[in-house]
């Protein structure tokens, strides 16, 4: 009997042993991710000095010449893009869920945005290819500039805005559901439409979740890889309109991963620019899990 | 009429408008997919081995991204729920609720589900390199388990707290050790386990950016873990930057036969999360 204990103790204590050094594994594995992806850029970063890297826009791996500016910038184009595409679109539909629909309408919509969400990105970026660029090379294009492949920053912002927007929609049906009855029923004794109480009281108080969403969001599309790599045409240049093309970040890396080991600067350098994807993202998406966090915290009953 | 009975008509307009607009890209998608996919989607395909001349639109199927991609799906989704059924108990069962490290941790598993896969691979790469490891199927399965780890641990937490704290007291009271109490807390949030590895089992299946690096691509199955493995998103990468139309017909069919996976993976978690919740107590 009382081995039987001790033996039960015993296991107890082991499996505590386990589970916590597995927890504390976990949470290092971020420190893993920052220090070998630095460790791995350390060689770049010895030699050119971090601020050309930021800001030239002349890449030449041959020459050691290494500037991210262009692809830096065609990142936060396209991520602009996508966003202010998806962001209408997504407040609407979230708000056309919450405030004021039928059962049904949740049963039908809510699968449909489970299954854009779970869609791998390289069918996206044959959805882009198929669809999206055409349309844009034959119907849009011709009307505002005298030629375009199509393959273009619109097309890589328009493929980001559809993969986020099932992203933002869940999350905003989530901030608003926080925002409490009553304060709506008050908005609405005072006689204030359904739509004046969404825009004057439901999305006034969501803003700061509102916001962390759309943080999580650029964070998420910034980092998307295949999609955007197979639709924007990934031309190193300063993109100057909606239908040049652009080569961000993650496709820069994609791209060029087996060349990387015929000189050793230029994976150096591909690994300085998967640093620099790992540190945006890092900071982007812990402040707005801060601030989702607080947001729930706040109306919880 | 007024003015504000005007602008709610304008807006009820909009927001029906915004959600047609969701379905509209839902349907495209996938009416894009399955049409120009269902045409060349033989039985063939699925159960042969690229032949020769298969870049070249000669025969042969992607027997060998199918094998990759189950391959290291199920070793990475067991791998994956080996390290974080552990962790989800620690912070739920052996934590207090306002604990510090649970609170971390939560935080950290937050973060890294945010991490993008090209950065899984390029983290996984250097850890290769580091071990003096070629692209094979190891490395795969390596960057996969790392990029499910956060999905695991973040859909069985959601479940796990919800667990009564009555339930653990009585479980408590009658003698049982934390790590007893831990056989009860599974049965509870099975669903949840359910749920969390079809999601995995989801995005492992349609992950490329991650496994670029890592597995590497073959025309063969791998039969050790130091192989090369293909995958099916690259797989439908690769044939469809060709320049021959039969190579990037068969992409389409890779396309769609990867999108009927994952279809039916997305569909089955809800249906679990509805159906399969024998042992819970609310």
């Amino acid at each position: 009997m009382a081995d039987n204990i001790r033996k039960r103790i015993f296991l107890d204590r082991l499996s505590k042993r386990v589970m916590l050094t597995l927890t504390i594994f976990s949470l290092l594995i971020l420190v893993f991710m920052g220090g070998g992806l630095y460790y791995k850029s350390a060689e770049i970063l010895r030699e050119n000095s971090l601020w050309t890297m930021l800001t030239s826009s002349v890449w030449s791996p041959f020459n050691g010449e290494f500037g991210f500016w262009s692809f830096i910038i065609s990142s936060i184009y396209v991520t602009l893009l996508a966003v202010i595409i998806a962001l209408p679109i997504s407040l609407l539909t979230a708000l056309f869920l919450t405030e004021n629909t039928k059962p049904w309408v949740r049963r039908v919509v809510f699968p449909v945005l489970d299954i854009l969400a779970g869609i791998p990105s390289v069918i996206y970026g044959l959805w882009g290819i198929l669809i999206i660029v055409p349309w844009i090379a034959d119907e849009l294009g011709p009307r505002f500039v005298d030629y375009t492949s199509g393959y273009t920053l619109l097309a890589g912002g328009i493929v980001l805005s559809v993969m986020i927007i099932p992203l933002l929609v869940s999350l905003f049906v989530e901030i608003f559901s926080t925002v409490p009855k009553e304060i709506k029923d008050a908005s609405a004794s005072l006689g204030a439409t359904a739509w004046q109480t969404s825009r004057k009281v439901v999305l006034r108080k969501s803003t700061p979740g509102i916001i962390a969403a759309v943080v999580l969001a650029v964070s998420k599309a910034f980092g998307e890889t295949m999609a955007v790599l197979m639709v924007c045409g990934n031309m190193v240049e300063i993109p100057r309109s909606l239908f040049d093309s652009a080569y961000p970040l993650p496709a820069l890396i994609a791209n060029n991963y087996g060349e990387m080991l015929s000189l050793p600067k230029y994976e150096s350098a591909l690994m300085f620019a998967a640093l620099l994807l790992f540190a945006i993202i890092l900071i982007f998406n812990a402040i707005s899990r801060i601030v989702l966090q607080k947001v729930e915290e706040r109306f919880k009953l | 009429m007024k003015m504000k009975f005007i602008e709610e008509k304008i807006f009820n307009v909009l927001m029906v408008l915004a959600t047609l607009v969701v379905f509209g890209f839902f349907a495209s998608i996938v009416w894009t997919i399955v049409r120009s996919g269902f045409p060349t989607l033989t039985w063939e395909m699925i159960t042969s081995l690229p032949g020769g001349g298969f870049y070249l639109g000669k025969e042969g199927g992607i027997l060998n991204a199918i094998v990759g991609s189950l391959l290291i799906v199920f070793f990475s989704a067991s791998l994956g729920l080996l390290i974080s059924i552990p962790i989800v108990f620690y912070i739920n069962v052996y934590l207090r609720k306002k604990s510090k490290l649970g609170y971390f941790t939560r935080l950290s598993f937050d973060v890294l589900y945010g991490i993008p896969s090209i950065v899984y691979g390029a983290f996984a790469f250097t850890i290769m390199i580091f071990f003096g490891l070629k692209t094979s199927l190891l490395g795969g399965i390596i960057v996969i388990t790392l990029l499910i780890i956060p999905i695991f641990v973040r859909s069985m937490d959601e479940v796990a707290k919800s667990v009564p704290k009555d339930l653990l007291d009585a479980a408590y009271s009658l003698g049982a050790t934390k790590l007893e109490t831990c056989k009860i807390v599974i049965r509870q949030i099975m669903p949840g386990i359910a749920t969390a590895t079809l999601l995995s089992i989801g995005r492992a299946i349609g992950d490329s950016a991650g496994v670029l690096f890592t597995a590497g691509f073959t025309d063969n199955i791998p039969t050790s873990f130091n192989q090369p493995a293909a995958t099916l998103p690259l797989s439908v990468f690769f044939q469809l930057s060709s320049p021959i139309p039969e190579v990037r017909e068969r992409a389409y069919a890779a396309a769609l036969l990867l999108t009927i996976i994952v279809l039916i993976l997305s569909v089955g978690a809800r249906l679990i999360t509805n159906r399969f919740s024998k042992h819970r107590i609310q």
